[in-house]
């Protein structure tokens, strides 16, 4: 899969937003008369059902592809992200069992990829089955990027569930996705989804990959489940008044028959959530967190009764302050993060130099909150932001000032300061540094300071090639925010 | 956890039957067939705390005081008779095992046997167990001879081992005889593999019937094999001395491979029931 180098706002969108976003573009550009056929099916199903005044239920078949399209299946392609509509085709000499296989071409790098979901108008009930599994073989070794079940663009995909990095031999092998929480798919649409693609010049391309017998299964050998949110991590942060936050990083693990544990990534819909005190915070069934009062709440989740590794405490002191809108022209302003300017490509906003010593976390991502992106640096002694690797360098021989917003989270002592450090070529023979210091008197507890540094301060003899902006306290300041990290021309 | 009571399984019992014929016809035509229905030890971990000291004592530590070098298998934990390896509790009886530095161990966990305490030469030995899971959880119910004072040693003096599991195959457990010529990774074995059900996820009984010249495996309902003096490659050591049983759960070594890092501590090995009987 191809990830976007480029900064924009779409880093906080989810996996299953971004899909929901192909889905809809699909919808949008090539499957009118499919999704209408299959709304037009679904609602003349539902109105049946009604007149003979018993509840609707799905049926229970766990067929997806055997030796061809199970009831009411039909193939949608990512063509709207780029994907290769032919990559798709129904193999009969190459087959693990029967009459047909499903054949996929993945593209070589640079051509589009293979994705697509595989939905019916014959919704299932899958609560009966355990896994989806199928055979699958390769042309060559190959790690097939994604793949899983639940795309559904009605629904939001929200029993999306995936299996990442999902390898492949060339002789035919059985492989099993887990349901994460089968009661809850009563009325599936989405029975097939996958992703694989080249990602970069080296990344496998060019071959072929099949699927076999495609169903879901009733195994009753996946057990010992691990469900996570945050990715088993117990999170503490900061939350403000009538700003969201949203449960990430849900997974579930099974330990299967062969005893490899198999994790899926999945949806908030899958888990109960519960919040330790609901007059400061409630979950829904999405997974977001609506902040009601001031206080402390700490969110944890369950599936059937399996307690999530991960939670996440909140600490409610009141509304958010956000930082100064700048008002500069955008003509004169190179920005590397603000939400009032389009901002240059950016390899990342924590190094993470841990081996240099770096203890800073946060910046990866920023914050997102209600749509204004800001970076909390905690544990801070330096962290640097990069515009180096794959990126181009900054060319800012035509600013004047480097303009950064900074609000310290914690009570600031004399000696506490902030330090700001360009780096300019960096990893070529001309690298070199400079820096300005700044100290206690200039930051103030929950204030926000702008700082204008004159670009001349830095005494560096060019600045048409930076790469690494530091913000270093040695550990005095460790939790701030930042915001508003641009270069200007005065005016 | 529910416990479902695999007794009513009909077809369990029709292949049992099934397979007793089979045998039967392999098998010299003359043997007796006997049925071991007198019940004469039954434990049924229904006295909260430490295991009945009547009928289990402990193996303590890596097996240095009996000579031996990790149990001989380079197994990696300290056995501990610590209330944290294994207590009675609600019924059953838990065995333990944690990843923690222990008298220069990193796990401990425990191993129950009831030598000097309860041996019995012959008999129907079954326990009802589910067993921990993942990599490196060597979970056993088994059988050693008695060794005369220490007089007689390892092989000659015979292992049965009733219920072996990898802690990495959750479907598969094995039944072994171990003897002079047929010892450690000679021995005579064979696996049995649960259909669309789990080690760790039920419980299950383990038993043998043991008898003149033969020892049946089987579990639950299934018997599935049986092992006589023609099936060994050395001398049949089962004919001329009580056993003692064993109940252990171990981490690591030869037969199981190391634990790795996705293996969840601690893990605990539940036993429903112990059950003796004589013909």
């Amino acid at each position: 899969m191809v990830m976007n180098g480029k900064f924009e706002r779409t880093y906080t969108l989810t996996l299953a937003d971004s899909i929901m976003i192909r889905k809809l573009k699909i919808i949008k550009l090539r499957q009118i008369p499919a999704v209408l056929f299959m709304f037009l099916a679904l609602w003349s199903c539902e109105r049946e059902l009604t007149e003979e005044a018993e509840f609707a239920t799905f049926p229970q078949d766990g067929a997806v592809f055997i030796d061809g399209f199970s009831s009411g299946l039909d193939y949608f392609p990512f063509v709207g992200e780029g994907a290769d509509p032919e990559a798709f085709s129904v193999s009969t000499n190459e087959k693990f069992a029967g009459d047909a296989a499903m054949r996929f071409d993945v593209p070589f790098f640079g051509n589009g990829f293979v994705g697509a979901t595989f939905n019916t108008t014959a919704n299932r009930d899958l609560s009966g089955f355990d896994a989806l599994t199928f055979y699958a073989k390769a042309s060559q070794a190959a790690t097939i990027n994604e793949i899983g079940f639940g795309i559904n663009g009605e629904t939001e995909n929200r029993f999306q569930t995936t299996l990442n990095d999902l390898q492949l031999g060339t002789s035919w092998q059985k492989y099993i996705i887990p349901l994460p929480n089968p009661s809850k798919l009563t009325n599936v649409s989405g029975l097939l989804w996958l992703a694989e693609g080249a990602s970069n010049v080296e990344d496998e391309g060019g071959y072929i990959f099949w699927l076999d017998e495609v169903q879901f299964e009733k195994l009753g050998t996946l057990a010992q489940a691990r469900p996570r949110i945050f990715n088993g991590s117990d999170i503490e942060q900061l939350a403000f008044l009538d700003i969201p936050v949203s449960v990430s990083g849900l997974s579930q693990t099974f330990n299967s028959a062969e005893g490899e544990n198999i994790t899926v990534v999945t949806t908030p819909s899958f888990f109960d959530f519960e919040s330790s005190n609901k007059d400061v915070a409630i979950v829904n069934e999405s997974g977001v967190v609506s902040i009601i009062d001031s206080g402390e709440a700490t969110i944890t989740a369950m599936i059937n009764g399996v307690q999530a590794e991960g939670s996440l405490n909140l600490m409610v002191e009141g509304d958010f302050d956000f930082a100064p809108v700048p008002n500069r022209s955008p003509e004169n302003v190179i920005s590397v993060f603000s939400d009032a300017y389009n901002n240059v490509p950016v390899d990342y906003y924590n190094g993470f130099f841990n081996g240099d010593g770096q203890t800073t976390e946060g910046g990866a991502p920023p914050l997102n909150i209600l749509g204004d992106n800001i970076i909390n640096y905690t544990s801070l002694n330096f962290v640097a932001i990069g515009t180096f690797l794959d990126v181009a360098p900054v060319d800012a021989s035509e600013m004047t000032h480097l303009h950064i917003d900074i609000k310290p989270n914690e009570p600031v002592l004399d000696e506490d300061f902030i330090l700001i450090r360009l780096l300019n070529g960096v990893q070529t023979d001309n690298e070199i540094g400079g820096f300005v210091r700044f100290d206690s008197s200039n930051f103030e507890q929950d204030q926000w300071r702008s700082l204008d540094i004159p670009l001349n301060d830095f005494n560096l003899s060019d600045t048409s090639q930076i790469g690494l902006i530091f913000i270093e306290s040695d550990g005095t300041l460790q939790d701030i925010f930042v915001d508003n990290i641009y270069y200007y021309r005065e005016e | 956890m529910k416990i479902k009571d695999k007794r009513t399984n009909y077809l369990a019992i029709m292949c049992c039957a099934l397979l007793i014929v089979c045998l039967g016809c392999e098998s010299d035509s003359t043997q007796i067939v006997t049925n071991f229905d007198n019940l004469v030890l039954e434990d049924n971990f229904d006295v909260e705390g430490a295991p009945d000291s009547e009928i289990w004592t402990f193996d303590i530590g890596t097996g240095e005081d009996q000579g031996l070098d990790r149990w001989g298998n380079n197994e990696l934990q300290y056995y501990t008779s610590r209330e944290e390896n294994v207590k009675v509790e609600n019924g059953y009886l838990l065995i333990t095992a944690i990843e923690e530095d222990f008298q220069g161990s990193s796990y401990t966990s425990a191993r129950l046997k009831t030598e000097g305490l309860f041996q019995q030469k012959y008999g129907r030995f079954e326990a009802r167990i589910r067993l921990p899971y993942g990599s490196g959880m060597w979970p056993a119910f088994w059988m050693l001879g008695d060794d005369n004072d220490g007089a007689d040693v390892w092989p000659q003096i015979g292992e049965i081992d009733i219920m072996e599991n990898r802690g990495q195959e959750p479907t598969l457990i094995t039944g072994s005889v171990h003897g002079p010529g047929y010892s450690a990774g000679e021995a005579v074995s064979k696996e049995f593999e649960f259909e669309n059900e789990r080690v760790d996820t039920s419980f299950h009984v383990y038993g043998v019937e043991w008898g003149p010249n033969y020892i049946n495996y089987y579990v639950d309902d299934v018997l599935y094999n049986q092992i006589t003096p023609e099936d060994v490659p050395g001398d049949w050591v089962f004919n001329d001395r009580p056993f003692y049983m064993l109940i252990n759960l171990a981490v690591g070594g030869a037969f199981v491979g190391n634990p790795d890092e996705e293996t969840v501590f601690p893990q605990t090995m539940l036993v429903d029931y112990v059950r003796v009987y004589q013909e």
